[in-house]
């Protein structure tokens, strides 16, 4: 039973253009260019109830938009789009009440108040019952481990902490589909891993379907089932991780800082993908652990860092392939 | 609506206790506004010291005035100022977003989200002025005219608070031009501590049927004061002037809700 | 020292950043007519009942209206907010570490945020109160031109003064956040006291007789009161020259002042080790 679906989903706007420089200033005095930009073209994808699906592609590529469409507070240009059967900007206050949203950038709680009394607020707001309300809230206080700081100042929070209590409040309603937009964004390595950890546990316990926007890699790795890849306004892939890596390569980065940049192999140029003096980076396809050991054997290496590329590369490939295919 | 009421109440009480965690500043801003309206009155008071009576119209008849609009006028900043720190607090910071995926009424979230406590001082400036006035001009009270007072006060609310609501619609288009709804609001403010016959008759007439400014703090005034009206109006329309103010809060409401719809479908 | 490039930069920096305000700037104009208006008519009515003869002519507060409408900017009412920014975000310290005298640096930033939005903004203002008022049938509010060439030329010189005057305020009021970052208790002051005490609320002449010696003595006068009153000859060319040293004499005052509270300050920043 799909639970969102959207359908040739299309949104422009038109953007005002400031020239730079002194004169442009001066002009701007006078006229105004506009430009039409299209957030999102044509797109289409359904989600059923309890999937866990992450939504990725470079900044601008049109997440937000995605996102601020199905919570209902963009209307679309073009094309239909249902979330619980309702159309979000159409039926605002019946939709909201049936969903959670995180913005990973800013908090929904009150800066001044602890953290405890923004809940008990947000209660008012969603007009939830008082023993429902106190059964949820002690449940994900206790799943989040948010309990040593409830009656925090917001604003007296780690960035991780704030995320974690974030969270927790968009859950308070209880609702059935959650959106979260770059839970992870700006979080230091330990805390991501947690909120990771919450994401998926919470999803499972609580029957709620996610859609997360990052622009992660690892996020998705860690928590979804399924990912759907936007770029410039594109549907570029809906599929599995699977599906991802067995189209477009399953790369890693090896990062190799040398001991002394004499006597260094100029080979492999095709899979560097940057070079300085004493720096090498390559992207590797296939067989990451025999190329390891040739690297250790041939360079003269002071030390070596594994990871993924960032999702910039991974689409830009994608894309490129995309291109010559069609 | 019943709960739509007590949530305004109860997320108002908030922003209160908010605002209470900086005390020290609080106090220094109560102050300021205290002493800002002082300084502004007492160039009223210089004025009247040097020219006496403008004709009908001693110094205690424009403290009457004066005292009335300042009390409305900063009761307006204290219970709405969600709507006038709009630009800054909500669109460019990009939480409103956030309000709009709240399932309630997004004009209490906006109006409860901050209070102008500050204006207190204002307050305090405005009743001194006012129980000035009410020592000074001894008025012969009848039910009609205390009834015709609060009516008009009300409407008086109901324009400001208004105006505040157009300032804060006129931020999903642009918040460079906001200094010229403070025209209307900190102008309006201005132009109705003295009355409205002192002036040009284009711009009364503006403040009366545009603007109904006038239609609360002029037409109604004169009628409990009991001066002298050379605009020539009548008894009847005096008393049903402050009417005006609440068609004109219409409006302003019906601007609002165009104003969010547009910001659904331009989302800037 | 550095060579006077350093504070061009600056000057021409803020310009930029106020010009691509246009709309703030149209709507910053309509204002600016609409308070003139407005206090035009509520002193026209003043006039038109006063018993005495008042001390100046309704000529003079004409032009005193408008020219304090015209270089509102210029006054030191408000205050750079960036800089109150730059002492709550600990920036200051960055401040310090440029290679540019503190003082004068501040006083090229202050001046170009004073004029540069008020030159832009006093144009159409002007041209206003100027040309358009009589057309529509209000000779009377308008702005007419100095009294003689002479009182322009003399106004010329005490506008400087009023310019002068008004940074070395501001940056009295700035350097006080170094020992109180709740320095909006000298902010809120000066926002009551400085339109009082220049004669931007209402021209100084009119307040009571026995209030004048006092109104005459304080600093502030040098804001508006004593240029507006040069440009309309309200000021006879006779004291002009004593009226503009009083303004030049506190203009050195205040900046021998702020010079020395930025010596301290910064000695007792470097004490604090940053």
């Amino acid at each position: 039973m799909s639970i969102i679906q959207v359908e040739g989903l299309t949104k422009s706007f038109r953007i005002a253009e400031r020239k730079a420089g002194f004169f442009g200033a001066v002009s701007g005095l006078f006229s105004r260019h506009y430009r039409n930009v299209e957030a999102l073209r044509d797109v289409s994808f359904e989600i059923n109830a309890g999937e866990l699906v992450g939504y990725i592609g470079p900044n601008g590529a049109g997440k937000s938009t995605t996102i601020k469409i199905l919570a209902g507070i963009l209307v679309p240009s073009s094309g239909r789009c249902e979330v619980n059967g309702r159309v979000p900007w159409r039926q605002r206050r019946d939709h909201v009440a049936s969903i959670g949203v995180v913005f990973g950038q800013r908090t929904q709680l009150w800066w001044d108040l602890p953290v405890i009394e923004s809940f008990d607020l947000l209660r008012d707001i969603y007009r939830v019952s008082q023993d429902r309300y106190v059964a949820t809230r002690d449940e994900l206080i206790e799943l989040l481990d948010l309990r040593d700081f409830l009656d925090t100042p917001v604003r007296q929070l780690s960035l991780g902490q704030r995320v974690r209590c974030d969270i927790a409040a968009s859950l308070l309603h209880e609702p059935t589909i959650v959106f979260l937009d770059e839970p992870t964004i700006g979080l230091d390595a330990v805390s991501q891993l947690s909120v990771r950890a919450f994401i998926k546990q919470i999803a499972e316990e609580r029957h709620v379907t996610v859609l997360l926007t990052t622009h992660d890699l690892d996020d998705i790795e860690a928590i979804c089932d399924r990912l759907i890849v936007i770029n410039d306004g594109n549907l570029l892939l809906d599929g599995t991780i699977d599906d991802l890596r067995s189209r477009y390569g399953d790369g890693r980065y090896i990062a190799v800082e040398l001991e002394s940049f004499k006597d260094v192999p100029h080979e492999h140029e095709d899979l560097v993908v940057e070079r300085s003096d004493s720096h090498i980076l390559f992207c590797i396809e296939n067989d990451v652990p025999a190329f390891i050991n040739h690297v250790l054997a041939e360079y003269p290496v002071k030390d070596l860092l594994v990871t993924h590329p960032p999702i910039e590369r991974v689409v830009a490939s994608m894309y490129q392939t995309e291109r010559i295919a069609s | 609506m019943i709960h739509a009421i007590g949530l305004f109440g109860r997320l108002y009480l908030t922003s209160i206790r908010a605002k209470m965690q900086y005390r020290a500043a609080f106090i220094l801003l109560v102050c300021g506004t205290f002493f800002i309206g002082a300084m502004e009155a007492l160039g009223i008071w210089a004025l009247f010291d040097r020219f006496g009576n403008l004709g009908v119209w001693s110094l205690a008849h424009v403290a009457f005035l004066y005292g009335t609009v300042n009390i409305v006028f900063s009761s307006v900043d204290i219970t709405a100022r969600g709507f006038d720190t709009f630009g800054a607090g909500l669109i460019q910071t990009g939480q409103f977003d956030r309000v709009l995926v709240r399932p309630t009424y997004v004009a209490i979230l906006v109006a409860s989200r901050d209070v102008g406590l500050h204006q207190l001082g204002r307050l305090l400036q405005g009743l001194l002025v006012f129980a000035y006035a009410l020592y000074a001009l001894d008025i012969d009270w009848t039910v009609g005219k205390v009834l015709l007072y609060v009516f008009a006060v009300i409407g008086m609310y109901v324009f400001f608070f208004g105006i505040q609501i157009i300032r804060a619609t006129m931020c999903f288009w642009t918040i460079e031009t906001l200094e010229l709804v403070n025209m209307f609001s900190h102008g309006g403010q201005e132009t109705a501590q003295y009355p409205m016959s002192i002036y040009n008759e284009s711009f009364t007439k503006f403040f009366t049927y545009v603007i109904p400014l006038a239609c609360v703090a002029y037409f109604p005034i004169v009628a409990v004061l009991e001066v002298d009206e050379p605009l020539g109006s009548t008894m009847l329309f005096q008393y049903l002037s402050p009417l005006a103010a609440f068609v004109f809060f219409g409006c302003c409401l019906f601007f609002w809700f165009f104003g969010v719809k547009r910001y659904q479908s331009t989302g800037s | 020292m550095i060579s006077w490039r350093g504070y061009l930069a600056v000057v021409v920096a803020r310009f930029r950043v106020l010009l691509q305000y246009r709309a703030a700037a149209v709507a910053g104009i309509v204002t600016q007519i609409f308070w003139g208006c407005i206090k035009i008519m509520v002193l026209a009515a003043f006039f038109a009942v006063a018993v005495e003869t008042p001390p100046m002519t309704f000529e003079a507060v004409v032009v005193y209206i408008w020219l304090g409408q015209v270089f509102l900017g210029l006054l030191p009412w408000n205050h750079d907010s960036e800089l109150e920014e730059l002492f709550r975000s600990g920036g200051v310290a960055y401040e310090l570490l440029r290679p540019l005298d503190l003082y004068w640096f501040w006083f090229a930033r202050t001046l170009a945020f004073r004029t540069a939005p008020t030159l832009l903004r006093m144009l159409p203002g002007t041209l206003f109160a100027v040309a358009i008022l009589p057309v529509i049938g209000l000779p009377e509010w308008a702005l007419t031109a100095p009294a003689s060439v002479m009182h322009g030329l003399v106004f010329l010189v005490s506008f400087i003064g009023m310019v002068l005057l008004s940074c070395a305020v501001s940056i009295l009021i700035s350097i006080s956040m170094f020992w109180m970052l709740e320095a909006r208790g000298l902010v809120v002051i000066t926002t009551g006291v400085v339109p009082v005490l220049s004669g931007m609320v209402v021209p100084l002449p009119l307040f009571p007789d026995w209030a004048q010696p006092f109104l005459q003595a304080q600093p502030f006068r040098g804001l508006c009161d004593v240029p507006f009153r040069l440009y309309s000859g309200d000021i006879p060319l006779e004291l002009a020259g004593q009226e503009i040293a009083f303004q030049f004499a506190w203009v050195l005052v205040l900046i021998l002042l702020g010079y020395a509270l930025i010596a301290h300050a910064r000695k007792r920043v470097v004490v604090q080790g940053g």
